[in-house]
């Protein structure tokens, strides 16, 4: 009963705070209502006991991504320029698009047979397990991911740099 | 069901986050608002992954979550390297309307 409650308010200030972010006029008011989609999916990790990747998405899309997005939106935009920045084109082939994907994507999602656990579902700390997995299962993604992250970072410092250098 | 809650539900606040995502970046004429959009489909595709992965149980009950993780972690580095291109063009052509950085059409 309080899972359900909590589950519908987050689900709302989600997809409110979505749906101010796809159809706001103005870029600020998008970035800002961002926050609040991040943190209903926050909501909705904790909902289904995923405590460790709940604060992982606190930590780096809100503290990170968020801001970063923020930084760029604040630092792109002429002052006078704010009320108009964000003009939508061709709304109705986006919206025709999104409309049929999401036709056949609900039809796909209703009429699947999802496989239904026979184990008791527990609600316990996942951070045990997850670093386990880390570090055993999938220790070679983990390696390969942490070179990404080099490469997206060299590759940021060496976009940014070439300006400065002329 | 622990919480009187399927796993309908979840899926489908996917799907919706997924599909606003995706008319975001369809029809955004702000290369940053573009990038909102995509960071919408990734949450939307994230929901997915961890609602299979509480309704899925059993032994693969962290394959989730760590998927989940490493698509945050995918997700910060490409913001990054994006949010750096655009910061690129906006000192080269001092706007950031898609439209207008052509110069290579033609």
């Amino acid at each position: 009963m309080i899972a359900q409650i909590v589950f519908w308010l987050m689900a709302f200030l989600t997809v409110g705070s979505a749906l101010i972010t796809a159809f706001s006029r103005n870029i600020v008011y998008s970035a800002f209502a961002l926050l609040g989609a991040f943190a209903g999916v926050v909501g909705i990790y904790i909902l289904l006991a995923a405590d460790f990747v709940a604060m992982v998405q606190i930590f780096v899309y809100i503290g990170g991504i968020l801001v970063l997005t923020i930084f760029a939106v604040m630092l792109t935009q002429g002052i006078g320029d704010v009320h108009v920045s964000n003009r939508a084109v061709g709304t109705i082939p986006a919206l025709a698009t999104t409309l049929i994907v999401g036709a056949v994507m609900l039809y796909a999602t209703l009429k699947t047979p999802w496989y239904a656990a026979k184990t008791a579902l527990t609600v316990a700390p996942t951070t045990y397990g997850i670093g386990n997995a880390f570090l055993d299962t999938y220790v070679l993604p983990f390696e390969l991911a942490s070179l990404v992250l080099l490469a997206a970072l060299i590759g940021a410092v060496v976009i940014s740099r070439q300006e400065t250098r002329e | 069901m622990p919480h009187g809650l399927s796993l309908n539900d979840f899926l489908g606040l996917g799907l919706i986050v997924f599909l606003l995502g995706a008319y975001c970046a369809l029809s955004r004429r702000n290369a940053i608002g573009i990038l909102m959009g995509i960071e919408l489909m990734l949450n939307g595709a994230n929901i997915n992954y961890i609602a299979f992965s509480f309704y899925g149980g059993g032994s693969a009950r962290y394959d989730g979550q760590v998927f989940a993780i490493f698509v945050i972690m995918l997700a910060a580095a490409e913001a990054v390297v994006g949010l750096a291109i655009i910061l690129a063009i906006y000192q080269n052509l001092r706007t950031i309307d898609v439209d207008a950085a052509e110069t290579m059409s033609g």
